[in-house]
C-alpha cells in the first residue's frame, strides 16, 4: 500500500497578519513558518498510524514549494514518512498545486492521498478535490474519522449538523481534520532520522494558474468593546436588541 | 451566458445559505446582465419553483432517488450538464461541507477559475475580481479570475438573504451519470435543529463554565434567544459537549449575527472561527481575556451570577 500525504508551508497560527508591497504581499517579517496544521495533525499523523500497523505501507511526502521549503519538509520527515518529493517551483493558485501534485501522483500509483482541510493561510479547501478530479478518483471532504480493512475505507465526513459515513474502494482521495488523528510530537529518533530520508526534488509541469491574488485587505478595526456591569444585564439585553438589532 | 446556483439541501429541505446564495447569484447575474439559475439534486420536501423568490428565473432539478446520497463526483457531473443547458459561467455554491466538496472538482472539469469562501459581490468593473476571506477571518484577498468561466463559494452570511417576489420555471432532467464510487452507509443529522453553521444566534461555553453539569446556562440562555449552542476547544476536548459544537481554528468556522462567548478567554485560535460574526459580546471574569478586545459588548463579571440575568432579561423583553 502507497500513500501520499500532501504537506503546505503555513505561518504559524499566532503570526502577525501584515502586508507589504501596497498590500499585494504578505509581509514575512518576524514570521515563523510551520507545517499546515491540518496536513500535519491529521493527515500525516494518521498515515503514520496506518503504516504502524502494516510496516509495507509506503508513505511518500510531497510539497509544492521552493527550497526554503525544505525545513518544514525535514520535520514532516521527523513525524514519518519514507521519503519526500518537492516539486521546486513558487506556490500557484490551487489549481496549480494541484495539477503539480496530480502530475506526481500519477506516476506514483498511490492507493491513498491524504490532504488536510484546508490551509490555514488562503483558506482554499480545494486541492484534495482538484487532485480527485485530475486522478479521476474519489473525494472524501472533511473527514473526522479514517478506518482501512484491506482495500476498502470507511470514513466519517462532517455535514451541516450532523456526520455521513461513507464506504469506498482505494484508491481514493481523503481531506482530513480534527478525529482523524491525534497531533504527535517527533522524537529524537524520528528527528535524526529524518536527516537522511531522500528529499527528491522534481522540476514543476507547465500550468497556467487560473486565479491571481491582486492585493490584500485588513478588516476594520473593531470599534472597541462597550461594557455593561454585571447588574446591567438587562441594559446589555436591550442595546442588543435596539442598537445592535441582533434579537 | 447566466449564473448557475446549487441549491443544497439538509433532511430534505433546502438550506437557508442556499438562499442566500441564490440571493447573491440574482445580483451577479443583474451585474452581469443575463439571468441566474439554480440546480437542484435529490429528492426535496420544498418547492423549487419558490426559489423564484430570490431572484431565480429557472431550476433545473434533478430528483432521481439515486442522486439523494451525496457524492461529489456525481453531483460534479450532474452539476457540468446543468452548466451547459444553462451555459452558465458564473457557478455559486455556498461555502459549506458539500459546496467545498464539489467546488473544487467542478473547478477542474470546466477549467474555470475558484475563489473559495467570497465575502462579497465580484468587481466586474475591470476584469472578475472576488473578495475572499483568507488567514482564517483575519484578512481578505481580492482575487482575480482570469478564466471566463468562474466557480465561487460564497461564506454563510456574508451577503445576506433577499426575499421577494416571484416563481421559477422548474426544469427536471435526467443526466446520464455513472455510478457512485461511495457508498453512503449512515447519515446522522440533528433532527429538527438548526446546524450551527446555518444559526444566526450561537451562544457558547468554554472553560470558564467548569463543567458539563453547569452547561444549562448556555442551554437556557440559548433556548431564550432562539440560538444554536457551541463551545471552545477544550470544552469538546475534555468530552464536556461533543466534537461539532466546537468552533475555532480546528472545529467550525461559523459567522452568525450574533456570537456570545461565555467563560471564553479568547484565544487566537478560537478567534479565527468566529471573528466573521457581526456582533460578539463577551462574558468574562477577567478583564484581561483577549476576547474583549475583539468583543462589541461585553460584562466583566462571574458567569454564574450574570447569565441567569441575561437569560430573564431577554425573556422579559421577548415575553
Amino acid at each position: 500500500m502507497k500513500i501520499l500525504v500532501c504537506i503546505s508551508k503555513t505561518p504559524d497560527t499566532t503570526a502577525k497578519i501584515a502586508f507589504t508591497d501596497n498590500n499585494t504581499k504578505f509581509s514575512e517579517e518576524g514570521v515563523q513558518h510551520i507545517i499546515n496544521p491540518y496536513d500535519e495533525w491529521y493527515a500525516l499523523v494518521r498515515a503514520v498510524e496506518l503504516k504502524e500497523k502494516d510496516a509495507s505501507t509506503i508513505i511518500h511526502l510531497i510539497n509544492v514549494g521552493d527550497p526554503s521549503n525544505d525545513a518544514i519538509i525535514r520535520k514532516a520527515l521527523a513525524i514519518g514518512g519514507d521519503e519526500a518529493i518537492r516539486v521546486n517551483t513558487t506556490a500557484g493558485d490551487d489549481y496549480y498545486v494541484a495539477s503539480q501534485i496530480a502530475e506526481i501522483a500519477k506516476e506514483g500509483q498511490y492507493d491513498l492521498i491524504l490532504t488536510g482541510k484546508e490551509t490555514i493561510d488562503y483558506n482554499g479547501a480545494s486541492v484534495g478535490g482538484m487532485i480527485a478530479e485530475f486522478l479521476q478518483m474519489p473525494f472524501i471532504s472533511f473527514a473526522t474519522k479514517f478506518d482501512l480493512e484491506g482495500t476498502t475505507a470507511t470514513v466519517t465526513r462532517e455535514i451541516e449538523g450532523g456526520a455521513e459515513v461513507n464506504e469506498v474502494s482505494l484508491p481514493v482521495v481523503v481531506s482530513c481534520q480534527q478525529g482523524v488523528a491525534e497531533q504527535r510530537i517527533p522524537n529524537m529518533r524520528g528527528i535524526m532520522g529524518a536527516r537522511t530520508k531522500p528529499l527528491k526534488v522534481v522540476e514543476p509541469k507547465d500550468v497556467a494558474t487560473l486565479t491571481e491574488i491582486q492585493s490584500f485587505d485588513l478588516p476594520a478595526p473593531k470599534q472597541g468593546v462597550k461594557l455593561f456591569a454585571p447588574e446591567q444585564a438587562e441594559d446589555l439585553v436591550k442595546a442588543l436588541r435596539d442598537e445592535a438589532k441582533v434579537i | 451566458m447566466s449564473v448557475l446556483v446549487f441549491i443544497d439541501q439538509h433532511d430534505g429541505h433546502i438550506k437557508k445559505s442556499s438562499f442566500e446564495a441564490a440571493s447573491y447569484a440574482f445580483k451577479i447575474a443583474q451585474q452581469l446582465g443575463t439571468q441566474a439559475e439554480g440546480i437542484l439534486i435529490g429528492k426535496t420536501n420544498d418547492d423549487p419553483a419558490s426559489l423564484g423568490k430570490y431572484g431565480l428565473k429557472k431550476v433545473y432539478v434533478a430528483s432521481d432517488d439515486k442522486y439523494s446520497q451525496f457524492d461529489d463526483g456525481v453531483y460534479t457531473g450532474i452539476i457540468a450538464e446543468a452548466v451547459a443547458q444553462s451555459g452558465a459561467n458564473v457557478i455559486v455554491f455556498s461555502n459549506n461541507f458539500n459546496g467545498k466538496a464539489i467546488a473544487p472538482r467542478l473547478s477542474v472539469r470546466l477549467k474555470a477559475g475558484l475563489v473559495t469562501g467570497a465575502v462579497a459581490l465580484p468587481d466586474t468593473s475591470n476584469g472578475f475580481v472576488v473578495k475572499k476571506s483568507v488567514f482564517s477571518g483575519k484578512a481578505f484577498a481580492n482575487v482575480s479570475v482570469k478564466t471566463d468561466t468562474r466557480v465561487i463559494t460564497l461564506n454563510g452570511n456574508a451577503y445576506g438573504v433577499n426575499e421577494t417576489e416571484g416563481s421559477a420555471e422548474v426544469v427536471s432532467i435526467s443526466p446520464s451519470i455513472a455510478e457512485s464510487k461511495v457508498r453512503v452507509k449512515e447519515v446522522n443529522v440533528l433532527k429538527g435543529e438548526v446546524p450551527l453553521s446555518e444559526a444566526e444566534i450561537v451562544v457558547s461555553g468554554g472553560r470558564g463554565l467548569k463543567g458539563p453539569e453547569n452547561w444549562n446556562l448556555v442551554t437556557d440562555l440559548a433556548a431564550a434567544l432562539g440560538a444554536a449552542t457551541a463551545c471552545s476547544r477544550p470544552v469538546s476536548d475534555s468530552g464536556w459537549r461533543p466534537h461539532h459544537e466546537h468552533v475555532g481554528q480546528t472545529g467550525l468556522a461559523i459567522a452568525p449575527n450574533l456570537y456570545i462567548a461565555i467563560g471564553i478567554s479568547g484565544a487566537i485560535q478560537h478567534l479565527a472561527g468566529v471573528n466573521r460574526s457581526k456582533v460578539i459580546v463577551v462574558i468574562n471574569k477577567d478583564p484581561e481575556a483577549p476576547f474583549f478586545k475583539a468583543a462589541d459588548y461585553g460584562i466583566v463579571g462571574d458567569a454564574f451570577e450574570v447569565v441567569p440575568k441575561i437569560t430573564e432579561a431577554v425573556k422579559k423583553l421577548k415575553g
